[in-house]
């Protein structure tokens, strides 16, 4: 039932793409979701707080930052636990530094070779050293923060409920501010080679599901919001998501106001576009990205924007905590019976993690609500308009088959993640 | 064919991932400085993460992640008889690791009920390391992979020599370190009884080893478990910590 040649190539976990059209007319129009699942939230249960995050980083290698602060921040918010202003700026680094890896990541190892007609990134690495050599660049300054600041750049082990075990060194941070300012040039490039492009020329009207920022762009918690006016508070998040299950995919499914919704970079741009730092304002303006974008494609531009926006706010947030005391916390967490919730921007969308817990601070139920998975519906949804648009425009099936491809890596999907 | 100032063979090296977080994966794409040079070593043939193009004649294969259903069950056995090679690529191939948190319960009815409610779904009733289904060649420790020690590993494989782990614990390189011992601290630490080799990467961000890279040499568990109880842990949150990557005989 699941052969190895069915695993769609290029995204995080297992999805086919199952797509027939016979004589210019849709015949089937899937996108699946076959990764087994792991149940993690069964295997959450009388877990200490202490592990919990340390094991639902576990669900997702590229977006551990992300999972990690979702986690945490639902058990303070369980145990009524206030965190310092110190320990807020460097989660903001953390979460902009684990945005700008995944971004490259998708950017360049999975999105341009499609772009470029090729099969991976290793034909680019030949034909063009210098774009190879950026995106590595790029993800290592990325990756340097994040291990310098986390521990680790997958799996961090500094972030705890209460605040950091450790901060970093402030000459290992100069070091860092110095590398990310010597990265400008790179990214300069990387928006020079997207310019190049041909981003494929569809919409599809939908609705945008992101955290609403209030004097920063968005990363962590907050208020939900919906590009159709649905607005609740971070506890409410049920009631942005409305998960379901579907015979044609293993992974739950989400609405909103319509029968679907998306997330993602292109879904916290539409919703939050005047919190964008005025250097990422200017490559919207470059590439004509305006709130509200309903071309999916745009995903890809509304990642590199999101680049831009890490890259400047961190240098931002350099200069404050460079004057910072940065000796460690006295962090001393008193459990309590309760439950909590946690929202944060992952790099492919919003992301909620629910931990319920006893006296002791053992979890007594979990829940994880993941980006992919509320996109999901949404990805059917333009898959179907997609493939009923380009065979009225003349399409042959495999080139329609290429485009929904296309389709599918531009929402980033992550399906360890979905499917956790 | 050379790769820093040795000359090689070049071995076609496939990676599969099963189910995990493939974050293994990830470290090899995220050895930045190194990615080029490595590329060389092995001819890459199969790495889902990067690649479209699949080619299925390789001689080492990597496999990341533990096994939980039939299809995969099926799927790696099909591995093993084409790779001359199979290495097991981090803890949840290793060990089973995290995923086999699931294992702990024996009502899988109730586990599928928990996540998916009325929902069918198919999964094996117990998650399974790569060396429960078939013969492993290689292992390699950590969750995530410690990205030197692939490099060496690989090179060692590639050349034909002896890969050494090291065998004493973390502890050893946490005092070189000179850091406070956790235990000071009034925390539990692994460090006594885990495998080093990753630079005693937690207690010197100032947090527990939790055992990722699994057991060091003859680990002395009963004595370490009856000096965590001295230090004042309970049975309860000794079993937290020995759980987790499902790496220790209790
Ligand atoms: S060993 Fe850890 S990092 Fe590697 S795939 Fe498994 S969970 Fe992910
Ligand atoms: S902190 Fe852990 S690894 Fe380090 S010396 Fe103490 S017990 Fe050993
Ligand atoms: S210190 Fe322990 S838990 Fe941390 S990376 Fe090393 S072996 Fe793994």
């Amino acid at each position: 039932m699941h052969n190895e040649k069915d695993y769609l190539t290029r995204v995080e976990g297992h999805g086919t793409i199952d797509i027939k059209v016979r004589n210019g007319r849709i015949k089937k129009a899937e996108w699946q979701v076959i990764e087994t699942p792991r149940f993690f939230e069964a295997m959450m249960v009388d877990k200490h707080f202490d592990d919990v995050s340390l094991i639902v980083s576990r669900i997702c290698g590229i977006c551990s930052i992300a999972h990690s602060t979702a986690s945490i921040r639902a058990t303070e918010n369980a145990f009524d636990v206030k965190i310092s202003g110190k320990t807020e700026l460097f989660r903001r680094i953390l979460m902009n530094a684990e945005t700008l890896q995944s971004h490259i990541l998708h950017l360049y190892f999975l999105a341009l070779p499609d772009f470029l007609g090729e099969g991976s990134i290793f034909p680019i690495i030949t034909k063009n050293k210098n774009a190879a050599e950026i995106a590595l660049r790029l993800k290592k300054i990325a990756n340097d923060m994040c291990d310098v600041i986390g521990g680790r750049n997958t799996h961090p082990m500094t972030m705890v409920v209460g605040g950091f075990t450790k901060f970093p060194s402030k000459e290992s941070l100069l070091i860092l501010q110095k590398d990310l300012l010597n990265s400008v040039p790179d990214l300069i490039e990387t928006s020079k080679i997207f310019m190049s492009l041909k981003i494929p020329d569809f919409e599809r009207e939908t609705e945008f599901v992101s955290l609403k920022g209030e004097n920063n762009y968005p990363w962590i918690g907050g208020q939900l919001m919906s590009s159709d006016g649905v607005l609740k508070p971070e506890s409410e998040y049920k009631k942005m998501t409305n998960e379901f299950m579907s015979d044609w995919s293993t992974s739950k499914l989400a609405k909103l106001s319509r029968d679907s919704f998306a997330v993602g970079s292109l879904a916290r741009i539409n919703n939050n576009f005047n919190l964008l730092h005025p250097k990422a304002k200017e490559i919207c303006e470059n590439f004509k990205l305006k709130a509200i974008c309903y071309n999916p494609f745009m995903n890809n531009i509304a990642q590199l924007v999101e680049c831009f926006h890490a890259v400047y706010e961190t240098l931002e947030l350099f200069e404050k905590v460079l004057n910072m005391d940065l000796s460690p916390e006295d962090i001393k967490i008193k459990p309590k019976k309760g439950k909590g919730v946690g929202a944060v921007e992952a790099p492919r969308g919003i992301l909620y993690h629910c931990n319920e817990y006893n006296e002791e601070g053992r979890i007594v139920h979990c829940d994880f609500i993941i980006p992919t998975g509320q996109n999901h519906a949404n990805i059917r949804e333009d898959l179907n308009k997609l493939v009923k648009d380009y065979s009225k425009k003349g399409y042959s099936d495999s080139e329609i088959e290429l485009l929904c491809q296309m389709l599918v890596r531009s929402y980033d999907p992550c399906i360890s993640c979905s499917v956790h | 064919m050379q790769y820093l100032g040795v000359e090689l063979i070049k071995p076609k090296a496939a990676f599969f991932d099963f189910s995990c977080c493939e974050g293994c994966q990830l470290q090899i794409a995220n050895n930045e400085n190194k990615l080029l040079d490595f590329i060389s070593l092995v001819e890459v043939v199969n790495f889902r993460e990067i690649l479209t193009e699949r080619n299925n004649d390789y001689d080492i294969a990597f496999i990341e992640g533990s096994i939980t259903r039939k299809d995969e069950i099926d799927r790696l056995k099909k591995i093993r008889e084409k790779a001359k090679i199979l290495v097991a690529f981090g803890t949840c191939a290793s060990f089973g690791g995290i995923n086999k948190l699931k294992n702990k319960f024996k009502d899988i009815e109730w586990v599928k009920k928990e996540v998916y409610g009325n929902c069918p779904i198919e999964t094996n009733d117990k998650v399974m390391a790569v060396n429960e289904v078939v013969k492993v060649d290689f292992y390699i420790y950590g969750c995530p992979v410690n990205k030197s020690e692939v490099e060496a590993i690989v090179q060692s494989i590639a050349l034909g020599r002896e890969f050494r782990y090291l065998k004493h614990p973390v502890c050893f390189r946490c005092k070189e370190k000179q850091n406070i011992c956790l235990y000071e601290m009034g925390k539990i630490c692994m460090g006594p009884l885990t495998r080093a080799g990753c630079g005693a990467r937690c207690p010197s961000n100032g947090n527990s080893c939790i055992g990722c890279r699994g057991p060091a040499e003859e680990p002395n568990i009963e004595f370490m478990k009856t000096i965590m109880i001295k230090n004042g842990f309970t049975e309860r949150q000794i079993r937290d910590k020995f759980e987790l990557f499902s790496a220790f005989k209790e």
